[in-house]
């Protein structure tokens, strides 16, 4: 039998910000049904990596490149990434003012049900989604009925990320550090949501500095990001190891990559 | 300085060849105020960016057609052209008017209760011309306003609504001037007049629309006097034709305890200036303006409003909001005026831009020139573009970007149209808003 095409397979990844390298060479594959988990001190290029993979304008790939499901991923505008089943939950969730959430999210949907060949849900089917969804991961309606993000509470802000991955069923989720901000009752609610979304189908990266997310939602694998190269890669242990000894070992405390 | 050869004389030529046909002729009060009008203009002349009013409106472009009087029949094809900018939905009392000229076949005044008046102004003046005489001619307007004076000297046709005490129209009232396609270029001078007594209420529609690409000139005047206590609507749909100029002057008169409520929304022409002056002329009046402006290519849309608080104890507010793309040119200019026995004035005024393009410009100027103490006055300005992070946002969830821009554009504009507060009107306006967004008729592709 022929191997499965992974989801996704970044190589030798360059990437600039501003003229300044921030990814130096990153290569990682995550196949379908995994969950990843990516460690790594603040300004190693975490939230660089998730955004030049849902397509941010701003970075510069220098070298390298990434497919995803086989095609190639770079060569997307964000909005077909994202309709190919690309999701990324924002570190930090764009408020936009005067745009309803309720119409971002049918409009996002719709957008996703077409490229898929499926019928637009009405304005009815969609509330009886979405509605399930929120008692999934425990959202108020009247949060989904104000402008998107305006207003939110951090964890509200969080949560409504998860709540909308949990809508638009994508077959690759990268949750940048959702579980930051995020009291022990939230966290739970939402790995209970993000464990709800695994499936053989469906690949997660959760990028995160805490191990107590990984408690709840166990990766199949753990990597180490430092000074825009993956350092290390290994089981859920590695985890643990690096709650102990911090990121010492990998030559970069917080927030010192050299330009 | 008068010019050698001022821009005016054509029209004071034309103005001579028609004296003896325009309407109310009879009346000597009228051609007295015709003849001083026309005067006025002639030593007025076309405004140069140097008159401070017109100084970010450049007129050359109008100046350098001579624009006619309209044909003797006004086009057939109107009809059609009108039905786009009916209220749907809605039953108004309607009149229409096409190239200057009252269109009765077109119109639907319908049944008013006593006391209201909807009529035209050429009829006005053989029935009722006493009851005109002291709004037509009233204020310094013809004066100081070369174009109300140009307006003055030819009126001919316009809408008129009067209301007796206490009267409360149900339905709202809707004018709507249209120009049909020309072969030459041609002038009307539409002029309306709102007359609300003591106590009445009524919500009025002014439109001003333009068929085909024929270059027109729309100068309109519109004279506005709210009694004691009454409450008036004024909505204004500007949607001239691409090459029209359209200039116009709102002159408001309201009296104590009256209430005003202003909306214009403007996305037509190719040079298009709307002035609105309010007087305050009592305690207690509540006077609102707003607006929204969209504008693309090398339109230039001017709002010019002036609020002359001559009362104590009043409250005005103005929200007015644009969205400019390609090269256009904005202006707006927002001038409150508190004179010194207008203690505990409390007047507001904000002007919001969007540019989506590089070359698109605004011209914003607030003026605040207070005489009294005892004020609460305050302005803001703002001139942005779109939010990339928000955009990214939402293309990141699968909306592509011309309707993720568009979704922007309509949140920034949406908000001004929650200053209507009649919701039928708000509803037709924002159809005619959403009309312009640019994926609405490109069909959203990025
Ligand atoms: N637009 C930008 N201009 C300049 N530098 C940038 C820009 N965006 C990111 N950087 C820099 O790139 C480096 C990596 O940033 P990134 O946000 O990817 O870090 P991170 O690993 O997500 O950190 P954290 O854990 O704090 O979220 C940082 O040094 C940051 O300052
Ligand atoms: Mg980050």
């Amino acid at each position: 039998m022929a191997k499965k095409t992974p989801l996704l397979e970044v190589k030798d990844l360059h990437v600039k910000v501003e003229g300044k390298n921030i990814l130096r060479g990153i290569d990682l594959t995550v196949k379908a049904g995994e969950v990843h988990a990516v460690m790594g001190p603040n300004g190693s290029g975490k939230s660089t990596l998730a955004h030049v993979l849902a397509g941010r304008e701003g970075y510069e790939v220098t070298k390298g490149g990434v497919r995803f499901a086989g095609s190639d991923l770079l060569a997307m505008a964000p909005e077909e990434r994202a309709r190919e089943g690309l999701f990324l939950a924002f570190q930090y969730p764009v408020e936009i003012p005067g745009v309803s959430g309720m119409n971002f999210l049918k409009s996002a949907l719709n957008e996703m049900r077409k490229h898929r060949r499926l019928p637009e849900l009405d304005a009815m089917d969609f509330l009886t989604l979405a509605r399930e969804k929120m008692r999934l991961l425990e959202i108020d309606e009247k949060l989904i009925q104000r402008a998107v993000n305006v207003g939110f509470s951090g964890g509200e802000k969080k949560r409504n990320e998860v709540f909308q991955m949990a809508m638009l069923e994508p077959r690759l989720a990268v949750l940048d550090e959702t579980d930051s901000g995020l009291d022990i009752d939230a966290l739970k609610i939402v790995a209970n949501g993000v464990n709800s979304m695994r499936s053989p189908d469906r690949a997660i990266i959760l990028i995160t500095h805490y191990q107590r997310l990984l408690d709840y939602v166990v990766p199949d694998k753990v990597h180490v990001l430092a000074h825009g190269r993956i350092a290390k890669s290994g089981g859920r242990k590695l985890a643990l190891e690096l709650e102990k000894k911090g990121y010492g070992a990998f030559g970069q405390s917080a927030a010192s990559v050299a330009a | 300085m008068r010019r050698e050869h001022p821009f005016s004389a054509p029209y004071v030529a034309q103005f001579t060849r028609a004296r003896a046909t325009l309407p109310g002729r009879g009346l000597p009060w009228l051609s007295g105020l015709r003849d001083r009008a026309i005067e006025r203009f002639s030593s007025l002349d076309f405004p140069t960016p140097k008159v401070e009013e017109w100084k970010f409106t450049n007129l050359a472009p109008l100046t350098k057609t001579v624009f006619g009087p309209g044909p003797a029949k006004a086009g057939e094809d109107a009809g059609d052209a009108v039905q786009g900018f009916l209220m749907e939905e809605t039953p108004c009392h309607l009149l229409v008017f096409v190239d200057g000229r009252y269109r009765p076949r077109l119109s639907a005044v319908g049944d008013l209760p006593a006391g209201a008046e909807v009529t035209t102004l050429a009829a006005a003046l053989k029935a009722r011309p006493d009851m005109l005489e002291s709004h037509l001619g009233g204020g310094t307007a013809i004066d100081e306003k070369p174009f109300v004076a140009l307006n003055t000297a030819f009126m001919a046709d316009g809408a008129v609504l009067t209301l007796e005490p206490g009267v409360a129209l149900d339905r709202p009232v809707h004018f709507l001037y249209m120009a049909s396609a020309h072969e030459a270029p041609v002038v009307t001078h539409p002029r309306t007049l709102v007359l609300a007594g003591r106590g009445s209420a009524a919500t009025v529609l002014e439109s001003y629309i333009g068929a085909g690409s024929r270059t027109y000139w729309t100068n309109a005047v519109t004279d506005v006097v709210v009694d004691e206590g009454a409450a008036l609507k004024h909505y204004r749909l500007q949607a001239e034709g691409a090459k029209a100029f359209h200039i116009a002057a709102t002159e408001v008169r309201l009296a104590r305890d009256s209430r005003y409520e202003s909306f214009v929304l403007a996305v037509g022409g190719r040079l298009a200036r709307n002035e609105i002056a309010a007087s305050l002329n009592g305690i207690n009046i509540d006077c609102r303006l707003s607006g929204a402006y969209l504008a693309r290519d090398r339109q230039h849309i001017d709002n010019t409003t002036l609020i002359d608080h001559a009362q104590p104890e009043c409250h005005s507010r103005q929200v007015y909001k644009g969205v400019l793309d390609g090269k256009a040119h904005a202006v707006f200019q927002g001038k409150i005026v508190v004179r010194p026995q207008a203690q505990k004035t409390d007047a507001h005024q904000l002007n919001k831009n969007l540019l989506l393009s590089e070359t698109a410009r605004v011209d914003t100027k607030p003026e605040l020139e207070i005489h009294a103490d005892d004020v609460k006055c305050s302005h803001g300005a703002s001139v942005g573009e779109l939010d990339t992070e928000a955009l990214f946002y939402l293309r990141a969830r699968g909306i592509d970007a011309g309707h993720a821009r568009n979704m922007l554009i309509e949140a920034f504009v949406g908000e001004t149209f929650e200053h209507i507060s009649s919701p039928p009107m708000r509803a037709h306006l924002e159809r005619m808003a959403s009309s312009w967004l640019p994926s609405r008729h490109q069909g959203g592709a990025p």
